[in-house]
C-alpha cells in the first residue's frame, strides 16, 4: 500500500480504545486542516495518572493507527510524562510512517495536549 | 486469497493475446523501423500495419496517428503544443473543471506563460455544458480541450455538441479519451475531434505508449524533437512492441465491445445497486446515464476513502480513492469539488472501476464483505452517529 509498516496496518485494523468516555476528565477534539481529518480523545484521570483513554477518529489509516497508538502510549502515564509524547514518539511506536502521512501524526499529539489542557482547565 | 481488481480505470492487465503479439517485437525482430535494411523493414512494417489498425478503429487515417509514451505525454503535447503552433492567431484555451491533472497542469504553466484558460464549471452531475463552450469562445481561443469521460467520476461529456461547436468557429478541439477508447465507440469525424489522447494500459494493452491523433492539416509544434519520427511530430525510436501491443489490444477491445460493454455495465449496476441497497448514507458521485460502462464512485458518510480502501485491500479488494490524505497534495478531489461535493463527503470517497478480469461473483464477494468493513469504521468514526 502506501508503505505502511506491519505495525500501523496491525493497529489500524485492530485499533485500541476506539470510543468515548462517560464523564471523562479531559477531551481533545480537533480537526487537521491539513487533509480535513478529524480527532476526538477522551481522558480519564486519577491522581495526576491517566487511568483509561478512548479516540474516536474520522481519517485515513494512518489517523487511525496513530490515535490507537497514542491512547496505548498515555494509560498508566502521568499527566507530565503524557505532555512530553511528541507526533514523532507515535509515528516511531508505530514503526514508522511514509513522509506524507507524518501529519496525521501531528493530529494524535494535537488530541492529546488539547485532552490535557482541558483536563488541567477543568481542575481548577 | 484470490484477489479481485476493481481499479481498472488506473491500468488493466495485458491481455494474453496482447503479450504473444509483443514478444517477437523484444529478441527476434528487434530492428529499428527507421533502419533501412530489412531488420529495420520488419519492424517498420509492424509499426504501420499497427497505426492502420488503430486508425481504422476510430475512424482515422493511419497519417493522423502519432504514437507516444502514454496520455500524459499525449494531453502534453496536444495542450503545449497547439498553444506555440498558434500563439500568434491568439492566446486562450477553453478546458474545463474536471480535466485530468495532465490536461490542468500544463494549462497552468501556459498561464504563466501569458496564456488565458478558462476553466469551465461543471453542473452536479460533472457535466459541461456545450453553451458554456460557445458563450466563452473569444477572438482570441485557438483550442477546446474537454475530456471524453472523466477518470474519476465517469461522467461522459457531451463531446460531440462540443466538437460541433468547434468545428462551427473553425477552433481546434482536443478531448482526452484515456478512459474510453475501446470501452465505448469513439469516431474522431461523428464526434468532430481534431487532437485525441489515449493510452494502450487503460484498454489491457501495455504501459509506456500511447497515441495522440492529429487531424490532417492540424500544425503541431512538437515536445520532442530529433530524429524526426512520427511524421516529424514525435522524435524517439518508435516502442515497436509496445505500438503492436496497443494495437492488438484495439483490435480486441473492438471486437468486444459489443459483449463486454453490456456485460461490464450489468456488473456496474449490480455492485452500485447493491451498495446504494444495503448501506446507507452512501451516494452515487457523477452522472447516473451518462457514464462509463465500469465506474463506480461512491461517498460513504463518516467513513474515510482511504481507510475503507486499506479494509477492502485487507480483503484482498483494489479499489481507488481521491482523498486527500492519499494524493500528494493533501487537497481532496479538484474533480468532486467541481460537482460541489463537500470536502468532508469527497474524503469519504471510493471508486470501483470495473473490467474483464470481473466476475458476477467477485461482484457478490464484495457485496458481501463490504457492509461491515464500513460499518467498523463508522463505529470509530466521530462524525457518523450510528442508529440505535
Amino acid at each position: 500500500m502506501t508503505g505502511y509498516s506491519e505495525k500501523v496496518k496491525e493497529h489500524f485494523h485492530n485499533p485500541r480504545n476506539v470510543g468515548t468516555i462517560d464523564e471523562p476528565d479531559g477531551v481533545g477534539k480537533v480537526g487537521n486542516p491539513v487533509c480535513g481529518d478529524i480527532m476526538e480523545l477522551y481522558l480519564k484521570v486519577e491522581n495526576e495518572v491517566i487511568v483509561d483513554a478512548k479516540f474516536r477518529t474520522f481519517g485515513c489509516g494512518a489517523a487511525i493507527a496513530t490515535s490507537s497508538m497514542v491512547t496505548e502510549l498515555i494509560i498508566g502515564k502521568s499527566i507530565a510524562e503524557a505532555r512530553q509524547i511528541s507526533n514523532k514518539a507515535v509515528a516511531e511506536a508505530l514503526g514508522g510512517l511514509p513522509p506524507i502521512k507524518m501529519h496525521c501524526s501531528v493530529l494524535a499529539e494535537e488530541a492529546l495536549q488539547k485532552a490535557l489542557d482541558d483536563y488541567q482547565t477543568r481542575k481548577k | 486469497m484470490k484477489g479481485i481488481y476493481l481499479d481498472h480505470a488506473a491500468t488493466t492487465p495485458v491481455a494474453p493475446p496482447v503479450l504473444e503479439a509483443m514478444l517477437p517485437y523484444f529478441s527476434q525482430l528487434y530492428g529499428n523501423p527507421g533502419s533501412t535494411h530489412a531488420f529495420g523493414e520488419k519492424a517498420r512494417y509492424a509499426l504501420e500495419k499497427a497505426r492502420e489498425t488503430i486508425a481504422v478503429a476510430i475512424g482515422a487515417n493511419a497519417d493522423e496517428i502519432v504514437f507516444t509514451s502514454g496520455g500524459t505525454e499525449s494531453n502534453n503535447t496536444a495542450i503545449k503544443g497547439i498553444a506555440a503552433s498558434k500563439k500568434r492567431l491568439g492566446n486562450h484555451i477553453i478546458t474545463s473543471a474536471v480535466e485530468h491533472h495532465a490536461i490542468l497542469n500544463p494549462c497552468h504553466r501556459l498561464e504563466k506563460e501569458g496564456f488565458e484558460v478558462t476553466y469551465l464549471p461543471v453542473d452536479k452531475n460533472g457535466l459541461v455544458k456545450a453553451e458554456d463552450v460557445a458563450a466563452a469562445i473569444t477572438g482570441k481561443t485557438i483550442l477546446i480541450s474537454i475530456i471524453h469521460a472523466n477518470n474519476e467520476v465517469g461522467t461522459i461529456e457531451p463531446i460531440a455538441k462540443i466538437g460541433a461547436i468547434a468545428r462551427e468557429h473553425d477552433i481546434c478541439f482536443h478531448t482526452d479519451a484515456v478512459q474510453t477508447l475501446g470501452h465505448i465507440p469513439l469516431n474522431v469525424d461523428e464526434l468532430g475531434i481534431d487532437l485525441l489522447s489515449a493510452s494502450a494500459h487503460k484498454l489491457y494493452g501495455p504501459k509506456g505508449v500511447g497515441l495522440l491523433y492529429i487531424r490532417r492539416k492540424t500544425v503541431i509544434t512538437p515536445l520532442l524533437e530529433g530524429g524526426g519520427q512520427e511524421g516529424n511530430r514525435r522524435s524517439s525510436t518508435s516502442n515497436v512492441a509496445g505500438i503492436v501491443g496497443f494495437a492488438k489490444a484495439v483490435e480486441i477491445a473492438m471486437a468486444e465491445m459489443a459483449t463486454q460493454r453490456p456485460r461490464i455495465t450489468a456488473l456496474r449496476d449490480k455492485l452500485l445497486e447493491g451498495i446504494l441497497g444495503t448501506i446507507k448514507d452512501t451516494h452515487l458521485n457523477g452522472a447516473r446515464e451518462q457514464r462509463l460502462p465500469n465506474n463506480i464512485n461512491i461517498s460513504f458518510s463518516g467513513v474515510e476513502g482511504e481507510a475503507l480502501l486499506l479494509s477492502l485491500d485487507a480483503q484482498g479488494i483494489a479499489c481507488s480513492t481521491g482523498s486527500a490524505c492519499t494524493s500528494a497534495s493533501l487537497s481532496p478531489s479538484h474533480v468532486l469539488k467541481a460537482l460541489g461535493v463537500p470536502p468532508q463527503i469527497s474524503n469519504s470517497t471510493v471508486r470501483f472501476s470495473l473490467g474483464r478480469t470481473n466476475s458476477e461473483e467477485d461482484i457478490e464477494h464484495v457485496l458481501k464483505v463490504m457492509p461491515a468493513l464500513v460499518e467498523r469504521l463508522r463505529k470509530i468514526s466521530p462524525l457518523y452517529q450510528q442508529a440505535p
